[in-house]
């Protein structure tokens, strides 16, 4: 689709937050339960504001707090309704137990996590810490660069959480103010477009069919199944990956954007790359089109799909790179390194590729990331490249006193 | 695994005391630097319900946490499990069973099957109730185990009670327990 | 539905309900509880009043009611807590070590 001449799909000026409000009021699930925090707050609020108006049909439920959400969330889910809800920072912390029951008691509930640092010092910007921390409760977790990746995430979402192969929750992340503030571009599909993307919600057990009544949430102790119900977790998770990418394609099919679990920019040939999730993405192609108008090789890997991880596609990345920097915008204190890291290197080492690595921690509590720290960088994979080491301790991108 | 070692398995009901009676041994075993290890199989706490705990005695480090899966000695608290649990299973056919009866060991033979593994009944219960005044059976099931293993002595137990025990409960609760203790060891038979 | 786990323990994690949904209803008499019991509950029926207030207490619905009346004990479920002989205005419920009676030891 054209964006100039299509005028079923003009190019809106929209803040992340209103594309996302805007893809859960196409999307109308049954139930939206949700309680406001900065900086999702504009999510709830708009989402209300479609309930109160009448635009949409969805049950919104006004609830005490986060982990009330997600309770509601699982209770809705697991009666069969379509379930939306979204959070940021604090309130994903308080929803932590429910998260692990929402994916362990399988429910396809989609949630919008808008990134945001955790306390203390109290700080409400953005970085990773938030999602990162719960990256092994068992959701599908997909990370978004702009308001135009939210908003199509979020369409994407219910195909891959309702799949057969899949039935788990997915989360999407986009960075807090930054994208969630910031009014960018979008291209919103029509609301029938989005109606035959999703398709009718599967039928599956029904906590409130009177007719075959059964229990969800049962105590499982010492002699049960609790361990084969976590393998089938992780066997769901597995089977994710190709679910996931079946719905990114069909969703190129129907608006010309191709998603992929890796995002990779200039890395058929790349000497270098950078590893990065979320808005700094964009700095790092920046960089790499500078390094490139130098001669130097350097290429730029997006983080989009990160639970389930697609080691194998990382593998086949970086199989020829010489030097990989991985990008985190959280740590995780007292580990190898920031989370995204520690994965990459794992991932290298299952596939015996030994390039060398570096791990860039930047952007903690919405410090501000620019091209020059990017490309700080990048001159010390330039640099192990051409035969120098890399630093095995983190490197910090724009710490103040360095 | 050690030749010393000896791993026993106690069966009782929730509220009964075999958690405590592997301790008391486990304490013993303290007393006299022997290497030793006791825990329950870990669940809801559901007074009456079929308990099983373990003990592990040995002249070395020990160093396996698993549940006992072939027990030397079955030590059954309550007589009222032999219809419930199969107190036998895993047990090697050498193993020995000891049950809380007033009855004699060819009387419950005949009802239940132990297969070739001795079978000693002690009225553990009864000795308690009229030495301590209550139905608490841990002190003589101690006694016999220390009978029929060997692994500490009829003293040793009543040094536990005096020193260790005595430094939590009244002189006569203490000597009411050296006289359950001496009952027990006395009224094991095979 | 019903719901047959007869090879429960050999089923691979696929072959387990999703979520670990329970499918059947009202399953939970199939978990025989009286094994716990180390006393049980004796009902002396000419000195029961047919209050029912063994029916009310009895937390684990084991006290069986028939038009109205108190018939038996579920010895199936009863735990053997003792709360209807406590309860029982006129003591016509006592509690008795299972080893008196057939099958007990």
């Amino acid at each position: 689709m054209s964006a100039t001449t299509d005028t079923q799909h003009l190019i809106q000026a929209v803040t992340g937050n209103q594309a996302v409000a805007m893809a859960m009021k196409q999307i109308d699930p049954d139930v939206v339960a949700a309680y406001p925090i900065t900086p999702q707050t504009d999510v709830v609020q708009e989402f209300a504001e479609y309930v109160a108006a009448g635009s949409v049909k969805a049950n919104f439920v006004t609830v005490e707090s986060e982990h009330s959400a997600m309770s509601a969330c699982i209770g809705s889910a697991s009666a069969g309704a379509r379930t939306m809800t979204a959070t940021s920072s604090a309130g994903f912390a308080l929803m932590w137990e429910m998260l692990y029951i929402a994916a362990s008691m399988r429910c396809p509930i989609v949630m919008t996590t808008v990134n945001r640092a955790l306390s203390g010092p109290i700080n409400i910007h953005c970085d990773h810490s938030d999602s990162m921390g719960g990256r092994d409760s068992g959701w599908v977790q997909i990370y978004n660069e702009d308001a135009q990746e939210a908003y199509d995430a979020t369409i994407m979402g219910f195909p891959i959480a309702e799949h057969a192969d899949v039935r788990l929750p997915v989360m999407n992340m986009y960075d807090g103010f930054i994208i969630s503030g910031a009014i960018g571009p979008l291209q919103a599909l029509t609301d029938d477009e989005v109606k035959a993307f999703i398709g009718d919600a599967p039928t599956y057990p029904n906590l409130l069919n009177t007719d075959e009544p059964m229990t969800f949430g049962p105590f499982d102790g010492l002699h049960g199944f609790y361990f084969e119900h976590k393998i089938a977790q992780q066997r769901a998770m597995d089977r994710a990956l190709n679910v996931i990418q079946g719905v990114y394609d069909r969703f190129a099919a129907v608006t010309g954007r191709q998603y992929n679990h890796l995002m990779t920019y200039c890395m058929e040939d790349a000497d270098i790359a950078m590893v990065v999730a979320n808005s700094a993405a964009g700095n790092a192609r920046i960089v790499a089109d500078q390094l490139r108008a130098e001669g130097v090789k350097a290429g730029v890997i997006k983080l989009r799909t990160f639970r389930p991880f697609p080691t194998a596609e990382y593998a086949k990345a970086l199989a020829n790179v010489k030097a990989v920097g991985v990008m985190d915008r959280a740590d995780s204190f007292g580990g190898v390194g920031g989370p995204l890291y520690m994965e990459l290197l794992s991932a290298l080492y299952q596939y015996d590729i030994r390039a060398k690595t570096a791990n860039f921690i930047y952007g903690l509590g919405g410090r501000d990331i620019f091209p020059q720290d990017v490309e700080t960088g990048f001159r010390l994979l330039q640099a192990a490249a051409e035969g120098a080491d890399l630093p095995k301790s983190r490197v910090y991108l724009n710490m103040k006193g360095a | 695994m050690s030749s010393s070692l000896t791993e026993i398995r106690w069966h009782g009901r929730g509220g009964q005391g075999a958690v405590t009676a592997a301790k008391m041994v486990a304490e013993i075993a303290a007393e006299h630097g022997k290497c030793f290890q006791a825990f329950p199989e870990y669940g809801p706490e559901r007074s009456g319900a079929p308990i099983v705990a373990f003990t592990r005695l040995s002249d070395d480090p020990i160093q396996c946490y698993s549940a006992v899966e072939h027990p030397a000695i079955v030590l059954v608290l309550d007589e009222t499990l032999l219809s419930v649990v199969d107190v036998t299973d895993g047990a090697p056919a050498d193993a020995a069973v000891i049950v809380n009866t007033e009855k004699s060991p060819s009387e419950i033979k005949k009802v239940f099957d132990f297969g070739k593994r001795r079978v000693y009944t002690i009225p553990a219960t009864k000795i308690a109730k009229q030495t301590l005044g209550r139905a608490i059976p841990n002190t003589p099931m101690v006694s016999a185990l220390s009978k029929i293993t060997g692994q500490f002595s009829l003293g040793e137990i009543e040094d536990h009670l005096r020193h260790t025990f005595g430094k939590k409960f009244p002189p006569k609760v203490v000597e009411a327990n050296v006289e359950a203790a001496h009952m027990g060891f006395e009224e094991v038979q095979e | 539905m019903t719901w047959d786990i007869k090879d429960i323990q050999k089923w691979s994690p696929e072959e387990h309900e999703l979520g670990a949904v329970i499918p059947e209803a009202g399953n939970a008499t199939l978990y025989k509880t009286g094994g716990w019991r180390s006393e049980r509950p004796v009902r002396d029926e000419e000195k029961c009043t047919q209050c029912l207030f063994c029916y009310f207490y009895c937390p684990d619905t084991a006290v069986l009611v028939e038009d109205g009346k108190v018939v038996a004990f579920d010895y199936d479920h009863c735990k053997g807590c003792g709360v209807c002989a406590t309860e029982c205005p006129v003591d016509a419920i006592t509690m008795h070590p299972e080893t008196e009676f057939e099958g007990g030891c």
